[in-house]
């Protein structure tokens, strides 16, 4: 965790120093405004992501399916706001209350994520077929639920989820902080932390030792889609609109990623939380910097390339041995 | 006497049946679905998605994955068409430079996964987010070509009876397919490449080629999508930065569709044929329907991807049990 | 440690060699440098003369030494004619001919006067043939020594024989054999020489014939210095009268155990004995619910149980340390702390967490109860000795003050002070009415230990001796017994 603060650290002095205005901060409308926290509400929804990938990845698992369930849920809410003429959600009796509307979401949420649970749990499949399955399938499923239109709603009161503030802090931050909080908790008081490690860390031993790993796979796919669908819910209300074809796309590429840099093992066992949530700001972070620039942006794509090869070979055994090798040569 | 159904053949018989049953259920429900024109379009259409499935299937077969092979398609066919139409390069020398791409990707891919022994799927997913970046960097909007000798290229194909005709892409999807049948069937690597999948342990204790393979496959995968990048662009006679989004799962569902076990080692470049087909037809049958959306294509492939996982599963199962 | 110290090894053309040894003896390091896969630190190998240095399993293999794996390494999706061929496949101009790939696979196993359809997939074969098809690849490459590392150990008595006659055929065309197993009878019925280690070291070599079954068992297992301090027995317990915890009626599982009857008490260690493979650590498993029973009755306090299961066994009270420490004992990335509350947050179930200072308590009290040398209960688990890590292993159990523990040599691979320990330990624990079974290679330990000893041979329970019948003559000698 030490080594992407170091360099969230080294990203935010060279703002300090190169990006004028980025640590400026100023209240309109009783709302905060400014670089900074324009980066952590943009980095919400990867937070978020990233908080459930880290549960599944400890597991020694992976979860490719979450961009897709953002869709998919995207669809579900815009849908039963504005309830478009021969949509199939149209029998759900919601009315026009936002809970109802948002337990809905997420209950679909939850569906997508214990059916990639049970994939991997009680059919042994790998997690990257399990969940590559609704990879593929969710957007199809999301554009049958928006019948391949993008749905566009006003509702104040449900865009207030992607654009309002509560106390100054856009909500979508207060929504990705409260859900690293509470997984914080449930996995620190709770034993869920104790055995998702034990599980990624040796399945043979927890298996002895009276631990249910089906269970507690099945959880973790289960939160991953939870978390997958408030991310969902941000990203609609952010634009009021449900597009099933770009809603949450490669954003399980950035969830892994920010999971990786944050120093949890991809191999599963041991995991940190605030390490992923660092991952997710400190993408962000580079990408804010990188536009503020003027650099094209697609060089963020470039560049997290890079970094995703290098942390994961510096997290290689081999990589490891060889250069420890070279480094006894050079002593010896 | 050689038994004709066999454990190993069960997935290409089943690939096989669903393949012609679905042709005939299509054939029998709309009007001109048995006709030559429409079956010859079967692989024009899709004759992208079936080099890239072929290259993949290859490596599916080691036990690995490939996630960049969409955005490969996207790369090459926009480095093509920026080449061509805006540097006015020869069309020859910038698909070169465009296959020349796609080895060295995979070429990356393979010594990362070969030689650290890296997760496959993290690596081209990096690799997905290189060739995307590296793609949208040389242009973000669609570039149309209008050089002569690729609108000719677009526009070639050879006459055949019945009102059918087999377009340049076609020619270039089957000669694919016969090169990887052989490569696959009467080659060291080819073999090599099988026995990898059934344990790279085994492998290595059996004197094969092991990294050397792994990175072959790889590259094997690069150059085909990239070749499938450039007959998409000639299809479509433009490059476009995100063309073949999501195209890597199409590939997948082919292969697997094909009967290829995604654990590796069992499989045929033949099946994946049949996998490209079946796809194809999926889709042909929904436009020929006219009300189902296009996107009934996506959960019809993902319904069809399930089924034949679990069928797999299960045959894996059942062979555990024989050998235990 | 030393794996290997200063072994000299023969093997003679035509010859089959037997190389014996229980586990950490040193035959598998000795495999693994004969064959490439190690480097020898000292030493050479010549083969026919020539000094020779394999550096893989593949260079072993060019040069004349074949090895053949207990689990066969061979690629089960590919047809038995190309794993025989596989990487050096008679090519024509049109690449691989298959014809003649069958043509050599069928005259290499007709060396071994086998005849099977080699056009079927490797994986539908029973691993007897699987174990042919390994042998006769290694013909193929014209070996001048074919090592066989346990071939034996999943087959039944017609494929042995089957083996058996493979071998002879090929001792007679002047081929040299190194075979390993662990099963006496046929040690005796195919070898010809035998060479004995223990520890690293050769403790004895000569013809079969010259060697008797006793004195085999006595240089694998008996004691390794001729000590005659007394051990003190274990006082005659009350608690015997009481009813069994567990008892086990015709227990049956292929490829494990047959007919194993024993019944454990309160208050009483059971002791497994056997040479390696014979089944002791497949019928702990068995009594922990890891693996199914095909037939026979398992009784806890008296009463029938089906479907067992290891969380069944952990409601009932028992617990189990595995022989395989590393690869399903520890936790490895977990702190010290969490390895010992491991099983007792399990049995809570994962809402009703046990605080955090609690916790420290706990693992605190154990560390200093079972003196386990570790600097601080927070540090990773896999950075402890051996020792420390099979003490916090037992930690993990003794936190949930079990009624019987099943400890599968708990004393393997770690220094003898700790041995001391852990053995004065389950001395203790049973004076407090814990009941034990108890697994050991070290004979040793188990008449110390032990009051009731069930002896194993060849997956099979042949004798339960009790009280003073325990020593470890005794044992060797019904280990010995020729079986029929």
């Amino acid at each position: 965790m030490a080594i992407p603060l170091i360099v969230l650290a080294a990203i935010l002095l060279f703002d300090l120093f190169f990006t004028p205005g980025f640590f400026s901060l100023e209240i309109r409308d009783g709302r905060l405004y400014g670089s900074l926290i324009d980066v952590v509400n943009r980095a919400a929804p990867v937070m978020l992501l990233s908080v459930g990938m880290t549960l599944v990845i400890a597991t020694g698992g992976v979860d490719l399916s979450v961009g897709a369930v953002m869709a998919i849920v995207g669809a579900t809410s815009a849908c039963l706001i504005a309830k478009p003429s021969g949509s199939i959600l149209s029998g759900i009796p919601v009315g026009t209350s936002i809970p109802a509307i948002i337990a809905v979401s997420l209950g679909v949420a939850l569906i997508c994520g214990l059916f990639n649970g049970v994939l991997v749990s009680f059919f042994s499949f790998q997690p990257i077929v399990a969940t590559l399955l609704l990879m593929v399938a969710g957007r199809g499923l999301a554009q049958l639920l928006t019948d391949g239109q993008i749905i566009i709603f006003t509702n104040p009161g449900f865009a207030s989820m992607g654009s309002g503030a509560w106390f100054g802090i856009p909500i979508p931050i207060w929504l990705a902080v409260g859900m690293f909080g509470l997984m914080g908790l449930l996995s620190r008081r709770t034993n869920l932390g104790l055995f998702v490690e034990a599980v990624g860390s040796n399945p043979v031993a927890s298996q002895l030792s009276g631990i249910n790993a089906r269970t507690i796979k099945l959880a973790v796919y289960a939160i991953c889609g939870i978390c997958a669908g408030i991310a969902g819910l941000i990203g609609t209300a952010d634009i009021k609109a449900a597009d099933a074809n770009n809603a949450g796309l490669y954003l399980e590429l950035d969830a892994i990623l920010a999971v990786a840099i944050g120093g949890t093992s991809m191999a599963g066992g041991r995991f940190t939380l605030a390490g992923s949530l660092i991952g997710a700001l400190l993408m962000q972070t580079l990408a804010t910097t990188i536009f503020a620039r003027g650099i094209t942006p697609e060089a963020t794509l470039v560049l997290k390339a890079l970094i995703v090869v290098g942390v994961c070979l510096f997290q290689s055994p081999r990589f490891q041995a060889r250069f420890q090798h070279r480094q006894a040569g050079a002593q010896g | 006497m050689k038994r004709l159904i066999t454990r190993e053949r069960l997935p290409i018989l089943a690939t096989s049946i669903v393949c012609l049953g679905l042709y005939l259920l299509s054939g029998f429900n709309f009007e001109g679905f048995f006709s030559l024109r429409v079956a010859f379009n079967f692989l024009t259409d899709n004759a992208f998605l079936g080099i890239i499935a072929v290259g993949l299937t290859f490596v599916i077969l080691t036990g690995g994955i490939d996630l960049s092979v969409g955005a490969m398609v996207g790369l090459s066919g926009i480095l093509v068409a920026f080449l061509v139409d805006s540097k006015h390069w020869n069309p020859i020398a910038a698909m070169a430079i465009a296959l020349g791409c796609g080895a060295v990707l995979g070429l990356m891919h393979g010594y990362l996964i070969a030689k650290f022994e890296l997760a496959p799927f993290l690596v081209t997913l990096a690799g997905l987010f290189l060739c995307r970046g590296l793609a949208l960097w040389i242009s973000k909007a669609s570039i149309q070509i209008k050089d002569p000798l690729m609108t000719d290229m677009a526009s070639f194909h050879v006459g055949l009876p019945g009102g059918a005709s087999l377009s340049l892409s076609s020619i270039l999807f089957i000669a694919v397919l016969l090169i990887a049948i052989y490569a696959s069937r009467q080659t060291t690597f080819g073999r090599a490449v099988f026995a990898i999948g059934g344990g790279k342990q085994s492998a290595v204790l059996m004197g094969l080629r092991v990294p050397q393979t792994l990175i072959l496959v790889y590259m094997l995968s690069g150059v085909c999508s990239a070749l499938g990048g450039i007959v998409f662009a000639i299809y479509t006679s433009s490059g476009n930065a995100i063309g073949g989004t999501g195209m890597e799962l199409d590939a997948i569902a082919a292969v697997v569709v094909g009967g290829t076990l995604l654990s590796g080692g069992y499989g045929s470049i033949l099946g994946t044929f049949l996998g490209v087909l079946i796809l194809a037809i999926i889709q042909t049958a929904i436009t020929f329907q006219g009300t189902l959306s296009s996107w009934w294509t996506k959960i019809a492939i993902g319904t069809l991807l399930l089924i034949f996982m679990l069928m797999q599963r299960g045959i894996v199962k059942a062979t555990e049990r024989t050998t235990a | 440690m030393v794996a290997l110290d200063q072994v000299d090894f023969t093997v003679q053309p035509g010859e089959v060699h037997a190389l014996m040894g229980e586990n950490g003896a040193g035959k598998s390091t000795l495999i693994k440098v004969m064959t490439g896969v190690y480097p020898a630190d000292k030493g050479s190998i010549r083969l026919a003369g020539q000094e020779i240095c394999p550096t893989s399993p593949s260079d072993a293999t060019r040069l004349g030494i074949s090895t053949v794996y207990q689990e066969v390494n061979l690629a089960p999706n590919l047809s038995v004619a190309e794993n025989i061929c596989l990487g050096r496949e008679p090519k024509g101009w049109s690449g691989i001919r298959w014809r003649e790939v069958r043509k050599r696979a069928d005259q290499a196993l007709a060396r071994l006067s086998v005849s099977i359809d080699t056009g079927r997939a490797l994986g539908s074969y029973s691993v007897a043939i699987q174990q042919m098809a390994a042998i006769a690849r290694a013909l193929d490459v014209q070996a001048k020594v074919l090592v066989l590392d346990e071939p034996t150990s999943s087959l039944d008595a017609a494929e042995v024989q089957q083996l058996f006659e493979a071998i002879n055929r090929l001792k007679a065309e002047g081929m040299g054999i190194v075979f390993v197993t662990h099963f006496l009878d046929q040690v005796y019925a195919i070898s010809d020489w035998m060479t004995i280690l223990r520890n690293g070291r050769k403790v004895a070599e000569g013809a079969t014939k010259d060697i008797t079954r006793t004195d085999l068992v006595k240089h694998m297992i008996g004691r390794e210095m001729s000590s005659d301090e007394a051990h003190p027995k274990a006082p005659e317990s009350s608690a015997l009268q009481s009813p069994p915890l567990l008892t086990a009626q015709s227990l049956n599982r292929k490829g494990a155990i047959t007919n194993l009857d024993v019944s454990i008490g309160a208050g009483e260690v059971l002791g497994l004995a056997g040479l390696l493979g014979s089944g002791r650590s497949e019928s702990v498993r068995l009594f922990f619910g890891c693996d199914r029973l095909d037939s026979g009755k398992l009784e806890v306090d008296g009463k029938g149980v089906h479907g067992w299961s290891s969380s069944d066994a952990i409601r009932a009270g028992f617990g189990y340390c595995p022989e395989d420490r590393k690869t399903s004992g520890i936790v490895p990335e977990l702190s010290v702390r969490e390895n010992i509350v491991l099983v007792l947050q399990s049995r809570r179930g994962w809402l009703r967490s046990i605080p955090r200072k609690r916790q420290a308590d706990l693992a605190q009290r154990m560390v200093a109860q079972l003196n386990i040398a570790t600097t601080d209960i927070e540090k990773p688990v896999q950075f402890l000795s051996g020792g420390n890590q099979q003490k916090a292993l037992l930690a993990r159990w003794l936190l949930t003050e079990p009624r019987l523990l099943l400890l599968d040599e708990p004393t393997r691979g770690i220094d003898v002070g700790a041995k001391q320990e852990i053995m004065n330990l389950v001395e203790d624990l049973r004076g407090k009415g814990m009941s034990f079974v108890f697994v050991s290679s070290e004979l040793a330990e188990v008449v110390r230990t032990c009051r009731k000893v069930a002896v194993l041979r060849d997956r099979r329970m042949v004798e339960t001796l009790t009280g003073s019948e325990i020593t470890e003559e005794r044992i060797m000698a019904t280990i010995a017994e020729v079986s029929h």
